[in-house]
């Protein structure tokens, strides 16, 4: 009794008494309320509105592929893209888009990986904080800027080494280097923070058995971050495939199908943005060609996203 | 020079040693010596310095950046904190065990190989994981499932392990940077056999805050307190017997008995 009178006096003698309710009945509080909704909201938009995309897709492609002319086995295995004559064979598009996507990845993948591995086991704080913002600063070019870039100057200097007859004026190589250029700020900075993951302790494992920094770097860091590399290196991919302003103006607009890079071809994507700054009326299967484009380049970019998900959810767990 | 059929008694010595964090002097004026095939304990309260000290004899202070050490680190004759010094040959020679375990996302034996074949080993691979797991006191416990991951083992098995993968790479001292204090109480006395198992063939430095591992496990005992500038320095060092039972200094004694830290 004494106890508590002693502290319920300590507690007037302080300014501010908590009110004290055992009211333990459930309240309703409706900020809590209102801001979980929103928030509820904003993710029910973005899933709508890929599904939107999805459906929209799907129905311009289902209209393509019901013309009695057209079957999904033509389309897919096609060589000649020639929508005047009714041919319409993916194949000449899709082989640019690969050709251009590898030649970009194997520019960005290893220049990527050596930037990040620099940057995390090598550079210097300061080092760092210069050369990360400079990188970022390359992740913020607008991909016309690239375009131009590439038929402006790397063109003209794949035709100064290689020789003007045997490089076209637009090409595929040119496009796919400066296409990995645009990618390389991504996969570094990915593969980065993939590296920086790794924890100091299986560093210090590492260089306490005598290991040195390449050592460390190559056999230790690099496996244990692997499957965040990876998934850099998918999402660089499905970036180059999907990349549209860079082959719009560089890779040439004609759908050839060819192997040699060097040569214009049309990819997936300059095609679809040639047509649609075309007046082609609705409803004629070459308006509706560019909606099963759109379809089969969604589902490589999906594909591809599954694929980094599954394969980082399999690497996961690798540490700690 | 050092006849290497007697080798001195000391195997390091340290001189004058301060390291400092950019201007913040972590310890001062360290001079101890570890005597070959003996278990030394450097205890002392929280931020004293004692895994700094530690962390000096294999350089391992060289990865972080504004650390850096003047006075002597003596190991055969030569000055490792001499620039000349190779710090990869340095960290070969002297192993280390770290607080938390620590293995490779690899396998049990290829976390014993890995070290080992980076060091130059070209025998028989099975024989020395076989060899430096039962040294390790790990052997019957994971000899079926050589091939499975290492960080599928027990906290205290992986302790093991990882000293086990130090011992693969021969070297002459090893340094253990509280191996126990994330381990429970059965992992941690299997740590303290094995070490005692150890000291016939290696020396070892143990830095740690468990007062009665220091007094159970080593032969010698170093006592580190802080200064008024929170600067680590060392305030005695006896066999571990005398320090526990006579300690000389008023600090090691509230130390060890309760008073302090």
């Amino acid at each position: 009794m004494e106890n508590t009178a002693r502290i319920t006096e300590k507690r007037t003698a302080t300014a501010w008494k908590k009110p004290v309710s055992y009211n333990l009945q459930k309240k309703t509080r409706p900020t809590e309320a209102i801001i979980q909704a929103f928030l509820l909201f904003c993710g029910v938009v973005s899933i709508l509105t890929t599904l939107g995309i999805v459906l929209e897709l799907g129905k311009e492609a289902w209209l393509f592929f019901g013309d009695p002319e057209i079957s999904v086995i033509s389309f897919l295995t096609g060589t000649e893209w020639q929508p005047k004559i009714g041919k319409f064979g993916v194949l000449p598009l899709l082989n640019s888009t690969l050709i251009t996507s590898v030649i970009a990845i194997v520019v960005a993948l290893p220049l990527g990986i050596a930037t990040a591995m620099f940057l995390s086991e090598y550079a210097s704080p300061k080092m760092r904080s210069i050369l990360k913002p400079i990188l970022e600063v390359l992740a913020g070019v607008p991909t016309v800027v690239y375009g131009y870039f590439a038929l402006t100057f790397m063109t003209p200097l794949l035709r100064g080494i290689f020789g003007s007859q045997n490089v076209d004026v637009y090409n595929m190589a040119s496009a796919g280097l400066v296409m990995g250029i645009m990618i390389l700020p991504l996969i570094s900075s990915m593969s980065e923070d993939a590296l920086s993951a790794v924890p100091r302790s299986l560093r210090e494992a590492a260089y306490g058995l005598g290991a040195t920094r390449l050592e460390t770097a190559l056999q230790v860091v690099l496996p244990a971050a692997l499957s965040g590399i990876i998934a850099a290196f998918i999402i660089g991919v499905s970036r180059a495939v999907g990349e549209t302003m860079i082959v719009a103006i560089a890779a040439g607009s004609g759908p050839n199908f060819t192997f040699n890079p060097f040569n214009a071809a049309e990819t997936m994507t300059g095609y679809i943005a040639r047509i649609s700054g075309g007046d082609l009326s609705y409803n004629t299967p070459d308006y509706n060609s560019i909606f099963a484009i759109g379809l089969l380049l969604f589902l490589i970019t999906f594909g591809l996203n599954i694929l980094s998900r599954a394969i980082s959810r399999r690497f996961r767990e690798v540490y700690e | 020079m050092e006849d290497m059929n007697q080798p001195s008694k000391y195997v390091i010595e340290t001189r004058g040693l301060n390291i400092f964090y950019g201007d913040f002097q972590a310890v001062k004026d360290i001079s101890l010596q570890f005597e070959r095939n003996r278990i030394t304990a450097i205890i002392g309260p929280s931020g004293c310095g004692k895994s700094t000290v530690l962390r000096a004899f294999n350089r391992m202070n060289d990865f972080v950046p504004s650390a850096h050490a003047t006075g002597e680190v003596l190991y055969h004759d030569q000055n490792i904190n001499h620039p000349s010094v190779d710090a990869v040959q340095l960290r070969r020679l002297i192993g280390m065990v770290f607080q938390k375990p620590n293995p490779f996302p690899k396998s049990i034996y290829d976390n014993i190989a890995w070290g080992a074949k980076m060091n130059g080993f070209r025998g028989n691979t099975d024989d020395l994981v076989e060899e430096t797991l039962r040294q390790a006191a790990l052997w019957n416990e994971v000899k079926d499932n050589l091939k499975k991951s290492a960080l599928a083992l027990s906290g205290g098995q992986q302790q093991r392990l990882c000293i086990a993968r130090a011992l693969a790479v021969r070297p002459e001292i090893i340094l253990m940077d509280e191996p126990c204090s994330a381990l429970d109480p059965i992992a941690t006395l299997k740590i303290e056999d094995l070490m005692r198992e150890l000291s016939q063939n290696y020396t070892i430095i143990i830095v740690t805050h468990n007062m009665q591992q220091a007094a159970r496990a080593s032969d010698y005992t170093s006592f580190f307190t802080m200064d008024t500038d929170r600067a680590g320095i060392m305030v005695e060092y006896n066999e571990t017997s005398l320090i526990f039972t006579k300690p000389k200094d008023q600090r090691t004694e509230d130390y060890i008995t309760g008073r302090f830290g």
